[in-house]
């Protein structure tokens, strides 16, 4: 049993804070973090891999399932680095549907951010009732795409599907209900006390901290980072809608809500503008099955921060090699900054407050020592009693356990 | 003998408070979820869960204490129930009433919280001892605001027990009115003992997964969830009995249902706290009790002592 005053506490990889299998060790000094240990990697999937073994359509829709929530955020970014390389001329109107789609997406993940944060304080209330007003917009998505989530809206050279005009008046009644909805909650997060007990002055990250660790997106510019690809690096059609970049200089979670109510008030005033513009045109040009060579980058603000892909092509119909950098990953870095000396009831709001996605993020790197002709191959016993002895330095012992069920006997 | 056993098992005792105390916790959740816009549970869900839970397999950690864990939920379920047969439920008299029966009850009802310490802490889980040690913290925490504000209308009154309290309100009932601010402490005070949000600390699920309940299961569990139900209603019930004693004097009948309307009057009030608060952190909570609601109850305590002496005079 450990000392009472010096808990080691597992946050995960099964907890109920924990939408996804991730591991924070954390130790407990009372109720301080004298320090933790962030492990990732229970899921794992292979997916840059896998995009290399498929063709460049296939990858969209697997490309699409590296996130549930911003499904459309990758396919985009990920189709803007073919269409580079392939040089294709993507219509207007096709720039416009993404944009829209990539709004109505950014705002259904803001809200459930915000149900998220409320249920991780222990504000059930404001769980339920964004999440009811969620359905508005996800019921928007459902009749332009078909689809609740992962959208399948892109192609390689535009869109699959168009706005039809009967669908325009229905999207802008959606919208004036959520910009009235979203209006109530910022009175909640601005004048409900114990809200704002909860959230100011914790998880604080100095504005140069946050440039320093490499913070993107709303935790950024919770900070005063004022930093947003929409804005600085205009892709689809943002370069022609006018929008303000939220920023704010509480630096701590309290500013990160208020960065994304923010947020959504900026995306129902997108959402109006590309309605209102909305060119007309082909939504699609036809593109090449094989790219030629080259490599592209694209960069892409998704509602969780700078989302990277790198395309490189080889000629043929596949990938030479598909690189994925989640926005979780460059906000990962900040967490354990933000918790150390912090109590362990504010963990589960700062962990949720960069809006972590980890099977977003988890990737898999081998690291082999040079000159050891061995590195690579592991025999099984050699690996079962490397594992017995990784786990014993962990302060785990199996070997009662082993002997009780004859583990070594059943492996000969 | 037999009427013993009767007030025992079948009114006031468990029976009747186990069928209240579920009802009790439909009202809760059904209004929980109204205001959040939600449907809710049917009436019999309570139940539903009580039997689930009797139907499954007790539990008990290789390194808990098995004696401790096993007799934690008996013990806080048999305190609760004992604080009931004090607290006036049908006239102006109790079933037991003696001069100093208030300081009875409410020793009882803080067994329930040292068995949660007790049993949480002997589970030997991490998330059950941080619980354990949560739930103790807090004790010391909206324990005196509760005490002050629940004596404040005894010194009015001018007696320790709750039978004598209620005849005197009744006889007077414009002075229950000065307790009006005593009330509204208790009832705060009320979250903290039920462990309701925003002084869920000691179960915040988001933080330690069900804190000293984590490693209960089966009939254990069964007990202490009854054991919360019983406890609110208690807890009502005394709230009730002390702050709003009027209407007991019209004879049995009416006196019950006014209790009966009265202590579900207290659990709504308890559902619409909770449905409007964020979980407070437990030093926010501490320091809370400690600067606002602790010299609250003293300033009703003063201005109780103060009617008193005008009124004497």
């Amino acid at each position: 049993m450990p000392e009472p005053s010096n808990f080691r506490i597992p946050i995960g990889p099964q907890h109920p804070a924990l939408k996804e299998p991730e591991c924070f060790s954390i130790v407990l000094k009372g109720e301080k973090i004298t320090s933790m240990n962030v492990r990732l990697g229970y899921n794992h999937r292979g997916i840059e891999k896998a995009c290399e073994e498929r063709t460049y359509i296939q990858d969209m829709y697997l490309i699409e399932r590296v996130c549930g929530i911003c499904s459309h955020s990758h396919a985009t970014c990920f189709v803007q680095a073919v269409e580079e390389i392939a040089g294709l001329e993507v219509s207007k109107r096709a720039q416009y549907i993404r944009t829209l789609i990539a709004e109505l997406e950014r705002i259904h993940s803001h809200l459930l951010w915000l149900g998220v944060a409320g249920h991780e304080i222990g504000f059930d209330t404001l769980l339920m009732y964004t999440w009811r007003d969620r359905e508005g917009v996800m019921d928007v998505l459902a009749m332009l795409t078909g689809n609740r989530v992962n959208y399948g809206m892109n192609t390689i050279g535009g869109v699959r599907r168009d706005v039809t005009s009967e669908q325009i008046p229905q999207i802008l009644s959606a919208i004036d209900i959520l910009e009235e909805r979203t209006k109530y909650y910022i009175q909640i997060a601005t004048e409900e006390v114990t809200l704002r007990e909860r959230l100011s002055g914790v998880g604080v990250l100095s504005h140069d901290d946050a440039v320093h660790l490499g913070a993107v997106g709303p935790t950024a510019r919770a900070s005063a980072v004022d930093r947003d690809i929409r804005r600085d690096d205009p892709y689809a059609a943002y370069g022609e809608l006018s929008f303000k970049v939220i920023t704010d200089n509480h630096n701590d979670v309290y500013g990160r809500t208020l960065v994304r109510v923010g947020e959504l008030m900026e995306s129902y005033k997108m959402v109006r503008q590309i309605l209102k513009n909305l060119p007309e045109g082909p939504i699609a040009v036809k593109a090449p099955r094989k790219i030629p060579a080259g490599e592209a980058l694209s960069r892409y603000e998704a509602p969780r921060g700078e989302d990277v892909h790198y395309v490189k092509a080889n000629g043929t119909d596949k990938p030479e090699r598909v690189k994925i950098r989640a926005p979780t990953l460059a906000n990962v870095q900040v967490v354990a900054h933000m918790l150390k000396d912090r109590y362990l009831a504010d963990m589960p709001i700062v962990i949720a407050a960069i809006d972590p996605c980890f099977s977003c993020t988890d990737r898999a790197i081998s690291v082999r020592e040079q000159g050891n002709s061995t590195a690579g191959t592991m025999s099984w016993p050699t690996l079962h009693s490397y594992s017995i002895d990784w786990y014993r330095k962990q302060g785990i012992d199996f070997a009662e356990l082993n002997k009780k069920f004859k583990i070594r006997g059943a492996l000969k | 003998m037999a009427i013993a056993l009767f007030n025992i098992l079948i009114f006031p005792g468990f029976l009747f408070i186990g069928v209240f105390g579920m009802l009790a916790e439909y009202i809760d959740r059904k209004l929980y979820a109204m205001l959040q816009n939600r449907v809710g549970p049917p009436w019999y869900q309570p139940l539903a869960d009580f039997i689930k839970l009797v139907a499954k397999e007790d539990i008990v950690p290789e390194q808990a204490d098995a004696r401790v864990f096993t007799l934690m939920p008996v013990v806080a379920l048999t305190g609760t129930v004992t604080a009931f047969f004090c607290i006036p439920l049908w006239g102006t008299k109790a079933l037991f009433s003696f001069n100093g029966d208030l300081v009875v009850v409410l020793y009882l009802m803080t067994i329930p919280t040292m068995t949660y310490f007790l049993g949480g802490w002997y589970s030997r889980s991490v998330f059950s001892m941080i619980g354990a040690a949560r739930s103790i913290t807090q004790l010391f925490a909206y324990e005196i605001p509760l005490f002050l504000c629940v004596l404040a209308p005894a010194m009015l009154a001018n007696t320790w027990s709750l039978s004598e309290m209620t005849v005197y309100y009744n006889s007077h009932p414009w002075f229950g009115l000065f307790n009006i601010a005593g009330f509204v402490i208790a009832l705060v005070a009320l979250l903290g003992k039920l462990e309701k949000v925003p002084f869920d600390i000691p179960e915040a699920e988001t933080e330690i997964v069900a804190g000293t309940f984590t490693e209960y299961s089966g009939r254990l569990l069964a007990l202490f969830r009854m054991c919360i139900d019983v406890e609110m209603v208690v807890g009502a019930s005394l709230l009730a009995a002390v702050f709003l004693p009027f209407g007991m004097h019209y004879g049995s009948a009416v006196g019950f249902g006014l209790y009966l309307v009265k202590v579900l009057f207290v659990v709504a009030l308890l559902s619409v706290l909770r449905t409007i608060f964020a979980r407070l952190r437990i030093d926010q909570m501490i320091s809370f009790c400690w600067k606002y609601m602790a010299p609250a109850a003293f300033l009703q305590l003063l201005a109780d002592l103060i009617i008193k002496g005008i009124h004497a005079s």
